[in-house]
């Protein structure tokens, strides 16, 4: 019987022979073209889902179906990747993104923001490529690491910079600041600090979607979440309770890791028995991807199934994106641990200069066009901190507002009236 | 579940098995397994998904299958449950109810046995109530459910047995308020969940000896319904609290401290507090009755403090 560790790399599940054939209707659906991209690409000897498996969960490595889908388009008309529109769009949204992180540590350094900030240069290709081919309605759930996707998802620069600021216009009314970032007219559920703690709020907000479609009958209702997080979550409880609950319940959400090596100290490969966090997917009975997140244009080609397959209900798809941060962890780690060799690597692999090159290559856009864009940016940027530094503080009378949504929940005084018809609460001046 | 399609219950054994102490017994045939979800072992996890859900329109019920395992979902209680309707600048409102049966039973063990309000009391944002009877646990589960608040009911493994004739029509109780058990001159006997029928039994034995306790069942036990606690504290001047909790930290230790705040002047005596003993509860019979209070000892008490 093979094992796990055969080189082989063929697991036999004697449970599943008998459902063979639907998993051959499912990678069709999955994937477009079929018989190539199944089990076992060459270039990786992993234990892997193999036909005898009745559960339907590929793996395969994305660079494989990028490759096939470039000599296909290379025999139409166009040959390209993507069209000049998308990518100004995704030009302008990952320079937004590295624009306004590199405003927020001037900032930080000027004092005008407090507390841990961590910043997301160099990963922007992930926050982009997912979160642009989102609808409005669709919910993310982040990290700390939260100003980008909050950025990439529609929250306008100016209330996210006032919100790190602390001001009463920022999107949590100053409340939550940088590692909480909330919106819900956009749809982000966060925004949290404590790594792992977001993916059960994720799988929530899919269980919604799904008790929508079913329970409600709201038949259209094909909201998808995408829940990011880091390498070093994925040694953490929730994440694996979760995929096995996503799978389980065929919830429409998309586990996003960006796997950038390292957490705070802690390299991925120092913590991890197995750092092929893709292949944890398939275990759960979900697809497990790697893309190379460095480069958008892999990137996006990932959403594109992994959200088709959660909008038709087909269920939780996990991928792994190879990416690095430029910066140290936060603003207070001076990132003494990682190898300069490593980080001049990562950094000759930046994303915007690669899809800038790419589009200039192939002609879609000049160099005249994406100054236009950078020059677009710094001003929203400049804006963004005029904004947030002419706004108000919070005033007192903002300490009680939201601690209930219902403020009766402060209770009832010893003069018999609920404590929030007491004039003080308004005033924010009341002991609760 | 039937007036509003949003309300959903989650948890261990909920759906097919009817509840480990039967509480959702024949809703899953009645409105679904997705209604009433069967959660595989995970607490924190799907009570973090709860929370999700709430977040995103549902009004989900979430069972901890023993109160004492909701101690694994602490990380989603504190940190999601009571702080994010505040961290989101009133964004996101978190109607969610967790429950579940706590309290000391017979021998269950330690673990089993716990009684998690003072952990949980600290939690800014959520409201914490326990029932005590089948009029109040209708009520208060029906006023929690309806709250927009997050509210945690604790209710109690051995009070499930209870038969009580309860009003056909609908009713809805109010979360923050506490209920007068007995009206009486002498004293102010605090308390909730079990305890109520330890003190009524006391109550019988100390009306013999001429004594008239009046008894409040405080059920909001986050935040204390200050007023009809005081306004009994004017009339009797003398204070007893008994809880199942433990000395240290308990929720008595709460109420203590937040009587002699407001009302220190109206008191004679120093307020007594009969809470369990801080042991983890053994598994014998006898040492089992030694931690928790016992009648005899209200009695005591009460005699003590009337003195």
């Amino acid at each position: 019987m093979a094992t796990a560790f055969s080189s082989i790399g063929v697991i036999q599940n004697p449970h599943c022979e008998s459902r063979s054939v639907p998993s051959r209707k499912l990678y069709s659906a999955v994937l477009g073209s079929t018989q190539k991209f199944r089990f076992n690409p060459p270039s990786r000897s992993i234990s892997g889902c193999s036909e005898t498996l009745g559960k339907p969960s590929p793996i395969y490595a994305i660079s494989e179906v990028f490759k096939e889908k470039k000599r296909k388009s290379a025999s139409s008309s166009s040959g390209l990747l993507i069209t000049k529109e998308e990518g100004l769009e995704v030009y302008e949204d990952m320079v937004l993104g590295r624009c306004f992180e590199d405003m927020c540590a001037q900032m930080y350094y000027r004092g005008k923001m407090f507390g841990f900030v961590h910043l997301y240069n160099g990963q922007e290709a992930v926050s982009t490529g997912f979160i642009k081919l989102l609808k409005k309605e669709d919910c993310v759930v982040s990290t700390y690491r939260d100003h980008v996707h909050a950025l990439s998802k529609g929250i306008p620069a100016r209330e996210v910079m006032s919100e790190l600021f602390g001001k009463t216009t920022g999107c949590c009314r100053g409340q939550g600041g940088s590692m909480h970032m909330f919106s819900k007219e956009h749809n982000l559920i966060g925004g949290f600090a404590f790594i792992g703690e977001g993916i059960p709020v994720a799988t929530g907000a899919a269980f919604t979607s799904k008790y929508r479609r079913e329970a409600l009958n709201e038949t259209d209702c094909d909201h998808v979440t995408l829940a990011f997080f880091g390498d070093g979550t994925c040694n953490n409880g929730q994440f694996y309770e979760c995929l096995n609950m996503a799978a389980l319940w065929k919830l429409p959400i998309v586990f996003v890791v960006e796997n950038n090596l390292w957490a705070i100290g802690m390299s991925h490969l120092r913590s991890t028995s197995d750092p092929e966090i893709w292949k944890k997917g398939p275990a759960f009975g979900m697809p497990g991807v790697h893309v190379d997140g460095m480069d958008v244009l892999k990137v996006r080609e990932v959403p594109k199934e992994a959200i088709g397959r959660a909008r038709r209900g087909e269920g939780p798809t996990l991928v792994e994106c190879e990416t690095y941060r430029f910066r140290g962890h936060s603003l207070a780690d001076p990132d003494e641990l990682r190898d300069p060799a490593e980080k001049a690597r990562y950094a000759a692999r930046d994303p915007i200069a690669t899809l800038k090159k790419y589009m200039i290559d192939n002609n879609l856009a000049n160099e005249v066009e994406f100054k236009a864009i950078d020059k677009k940016i710094d001003e929203i940027v400049e804006d963004s901190v005029e904004f947030a530094d002419g706004s108000p503080q919070p005033s007192r009378s903002q300490l009680l507002e939201n601690v209930f949504a219902d403020p009766k929940g402060f209770g009832i005084g010893p003069d018999g009236r609920y404590r929030c018809a007491d004039p003080k609460f308004t005033e924010g001046t009341a002991h609760v | 579940m039937e007036r509003d399609p949003c309300v959903c219950v989650m948890g261990e054994d909920v759906g097919h098995y009817g509840g480990s102490y039967k509480v959702t017994k024949g809703l899953a045939e009645k409105y679904g397994d997705l209604r009433v979800l069967d959660t595989p072992i995970a607490e924190n996890s799907f009570t973090g998904m709860g929370i999700g859900a709430a977040m995103t329109g549902l009004r989900p019920v979430v069972e901890g299958m023993n109160m004492g395992f909701l101690l694994l979902a602490f990380n989603q209680i504190s940190n999601n449950c009571g702080m994010l309707h505040y961290t989101s600048g009133g964004q996101f409102k978190i109607p969610i109810v967790i429950r579940g049966p706590g309290g000391v039973g017979r021998q269950l063990g330690a673990e089993h046995s716990q009684r998690l309000e003072s952990y949980f009391q600290s939690i800014p944002g959520i409201q914490m109530v326990a029932c005590s009877t089948p009029y109040n646990a209708k009520g208060l589960m029906k006023a929690a459910i309806r709250s927009k608040n997050p509210v945690i009911l604790f209710e109690h493994v051995l009070l499930y047995n209870l038969k009580e004739r309860i009003p056909d029509e609908e009713y809805v109780l109010s979360l923050e308020e506490a209920e007068m058990v007995r009206p009486g001159e002498h004293v102010t006997i605090l308390t909730y969940s079990r305890m109520r029928y330890h003190v009524m039994q006391a109550a019988k034995t100390l009306v013999n000896k001429g004594y008239d306790p009046e008894v409040i069942d405080i059920r909001s036990l986050k935040p204390f319904d200050l007023y009809t606690i005081g306004s009994s504290v004017k009339k009797t001047h003398r204070v007893l609290i008994v809880e199942e909790c433990m000395r240290t930290g308990g929720i008595g230790a709460s109420l203590t401290a937040a009587i002699t705040e407001n009302f220190h002047d109206h008191l004679d005596a120093p307020i007594m507090c009969l809470s369990s003993q801080d042991v983890p509860t053994p598994y014998a019979g006898t040492l089992e009755n030694w931690t928790v209070v016992q009648p005899a000892q209200i009695v005591t008490a009460v005699e003590q403090l009337c003195q």
